[in-house]
């Protein structure tokens, strides 16, 4: 496995160098907004590659309330951390290309408040992650998760049942899209997908390393105490257990 | 519409912001790393 994951990163790399010159010399330029309209290419990818995160985010902890299984209970965590990065780049390229084309950065339109909504349950989310020491915190974090992305649907069904600024999806919807354009934003979804996989796999071990980290405190600290070593076993990764946070 | 300047404001943001989050990783790794080789040792 050590092998695999410099061969995936550079693969990663050159799709992404690959889809990056796809997206500035070979997709056409759009008539109305010109190479601003380009800013597409990196704002999409990134939205779809966050709502999988976030899917993934659901699944895991959907998994981790009815198994208590810690290894859920991990890629939970990071599906949702590398979900905000990808969220965050929606939130940032958005209103880079709004000001050009709308002539605002933002607008409390219905498309762009409940991705910002989004954006914050994770962030409240990683959060409570990061700040809570009860042992009830994977289970709080599992429910909230659960409730984050109800909030996916409502994201991407916003521009299709209501009237907002936001352009109409360019992928069913009614929608239409120059089919070379479709090609480019195929091609950079599948390069930050294959990006966001490697950081969720570079995250996973570090969260395994930490949870190694605080297993070794807490011992080192109950030894230190002068009691009598726990009997519980180390860190084994494909035990069910609720772990440190 | 001199776009150009927000097209490329776009891209070096979304890189930004990916290595930010690169960088957060590896010095979250490597302070990681020191303290369970702290740990080893005072165990040994």
């Amino acid at each position: 496995m050590k092998r695999v994951f410099p061969i995936l990163a550079v693969l990663t790399g050159l799709l992404l160098a690959y889809a990056f010159y796809e997206a500035i010399w070979v997709a056409p330029m759009e008539r109305t907004m010109g190479d601003v309209q380009r800013i597409f290419y990196y704002h999409v990818p990134s939205a779809w590659t966050a709502f999988l995160l976030f899917f993934v985010n659901l699944v895991a902890s959907v998994i981790y309330l009815i198994r208590k299984n810690a290894k859920a209970d991990a890629v939970a965590v990071v599906s949702a951390e590398v979900g905000v990065v990808f969220c965050t780049v929606v939130l940032v390229t958005g209103p880079i290309w709004a000001r050009p084309v709308w002539g605002i950065w933002w607008t409390w339109d219905l498309r762009l408040t409940t991705t910002l909504v989004l954006w914050l349950i994770y962030v409240s989310y990683l959060m409570l992650r990061r700040f809570s020491d009860s042992s009830q915190t994977p289970k709080l974090a599992a429910v909230l998760a659960i409730f984050g992305a109800l909030d996916v649907p409502l994201v991407y069904f916003s521009i299709w049942f209501f009237r907002t600024q936001h352009p109409q999806p360019v992928i069913g919807g009614g929608g239409s899209i120059d089919p070379r354009m479709l090609h480019v934003l195929l091609i950079n979804w599948l390069a930050f997908s294959c990006f966001a996989f490697l950081l969720s796999w570079a995250r996973y071990r570090l969260e395994w390393l930490q949870r190694e980290v605080e297993e070794a405190q807490a011992l080192e600290s109950l030894l230190g105490d002068g009691l009598a070593a726990p009997t519980r076993a180390p860190l084994d990764k494909t035990s069910s257990r609720t772990g440190p946070q | 519409m001199n776009s150009i300047k927000f097209l490329y404001a776009a891209y070096i943001a979304t890189w930004l912001i990916h290595a930010l989050y690169l960088g957060t990783m590896v010095r979250r790794y490597s302070r990681l790393r020191k303290l369970r080789k702290n740990l080893d040792i005072d165990r040994k």
